[in-house]
């Protein structure tokens, strides 16, 4: 088993705390098969450096993970991370554990980057990311009201800290995903095409039971040839129903 | 923000994509700071061919800093060349021979060069300018906000 990285320094009234869905991916990241296809894909050691972004970082536990981790997952010491957050205190803790996990290893880290504030990879180079990670706000409740993002965003003028309704706002913001939990998840889908690199990228979406994973799944797979998405990771599985799933998806070459 | 990062931006806005103009994004009116990092050779060696490094050049000369070449090192230049071949062998088989022992390289004074601008030169204050539509991203403690008023996304 791989550390765990250390979120101690995450103030979860505002950020989302690591939860079950934070663990699947880091299980599903570091198991052996997810592995052994990421270094087969990545293995050359004199290839251009993998570049990871995740999406939606929160308290940073992931891209840590996959910061402190890399030659265990790549196989490779040169793998760049970037993240990417609405919520603009997420960004800050989760600068912090990325560079706190990065410095705790003797080796076999990675280059990390920035955690910018942005919506989903609006801001992200076209074609530029090898690999993509997202655990989206994917329970069906309904989205916040998005037009007090800017003020809730930060701390209000003249005050010390957030208020009450903001880190309800904040937190409401990390798991809400509106109809069948997949508002959210259908806008980033539809933006994972144009950001991936064509000859290399690879996807990790969770879905929830609610989500229709095998729905979202043939969607994919509607994308045009060469477009596949499997499951490669589940968690909490009752009667034949997983109640998370990682899906992976990449193009393979046609 | 480390400039590294902004060889992977762009401008939120969707229309712009298509246009050349919006990338790199433009630092204006930015208080910088050298934020210390270790350096990894592998790395400076790989990311070389993945730099757009006509735009590096733009961004560093608009930053006031000390001019780029015109074209990107090769990888070699980013090694110091001590480590002379008969050195190696020596070491190796004073080692038995054991696992292909990695020999040590030394980072030469433009792979210090480099990893100073990509990885330890930070923007903390200031904007990142869209060359297309002129939209301001505003960078705070080192965060950059590509959080789009309602009307634009
Ligand atoms: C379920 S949490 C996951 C947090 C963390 N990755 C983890 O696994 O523990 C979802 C995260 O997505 C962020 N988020 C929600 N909507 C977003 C959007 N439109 N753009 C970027 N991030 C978003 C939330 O702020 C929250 O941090
Ligand atoms: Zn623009």
């Amino acid at each position: 088993m791989l550390p765990t990285p250390s979120t101690s320094h995450v103030c979860f009234d505002r950020v989302y705390e690591p939860a079950e869905d934070s663990y699947l991916l880091l299980d599903t990241l570091s198991s052996p098969s997810e592995t052994s296809f990421l270094q087969d894909r990545f293995k050359h050691a004199n290839s251009s450096p993998p570049l990871v972004l995740e999406v939606g970082v929160g308290s940073g536990v992931v891209l840590a993970f996959v910061a402190a981790n890399t030659q265990s997952i790549f196989g490779r010491q040169d793998t760049l991370t970037l993240g990417t957050d609405i919520n603009s205190f997420a960004c800050r803790a989760a600068s912090q554990t990325v560079r706190d996990a990065i410095k705790e290893r003797e080796n076999g880290r990675s280059v990390f980057l920035d955690v910018v504030n942005g919506d989903l990879g609006s801001a992200i180079r076209p074609h530029s990311i090898d690999v993509f990670i997202f655990n989206p706000p994917y329970v069906p409740a309904e989205l916040p009201d998005l037009s007090r993002h800017e003020y809730y965003n930060t701390i209000a003028e003249g005050k010390k800290a957030t208020s009450f309704q903001q880190d309800s706002y904040l937190l409401q913001l990390s798991y809400a995903g509106g109809e069948d939990g997949m508002v959210v998840t259908n806008r980033m889908l539809e933006q994972v095409p144009e950001i991936l690199s064509d000859e290399r990228g690879v996807a990790y979406v969770l879905l929830c039971a609610q989500n229709k994973p095998e729905v979202v799944k043939a969607r994919i797979r509607d994308w045009g040839s060469g477009w596949n998405a499997e499951t490669v990771g589940s968690s909490g599985n009752k009667a034949g129903w997983e109640k998370l799933v990682i899906v992976r998806i990449w193009k393979s070459a046609d | 923000m480390k400039l590294l990062t902004l060889n992977f931006l762009t401008c939120a806005i969707k229309t712009c994509k298509t246009n050349p103009a919006s990338f790199p994004l433009h630092p204006r009116d930015a208080e910088l700071e050298i934020q210390e990092a270790d350096l990894n050779l592998t790395f400076l060696k790989n990311i070389l061919p993945r730099l757009m490094w006509e735009e590096l050049r733009v961004i560093s000369s608009e930053l006031g800093l000390p001019e780029l070449p015109a074209t990107p090192p090769a990888p070699a230049d980013l090694v110091e060349p001590s480590n002379t071949p008969l050195d190696t062998a020596e070491v190796t088989l004073a080692e038995g021979g054991a696992e292909a022992q990695e020999v040590e390289e030394t980072p030469s004074q433009t792979a210090k060069d480099l990893h100073r601008i990509l990885l330890e030169t930070c923007i903390q204050e200031g904007k990142l300018v869209c060359g297309s539509c002129g939209h301001e991203y505003a960078v705070k403690e080192g965060v950059a906000n590509f959080l789009l008023p309602g009307h634009l996304v």
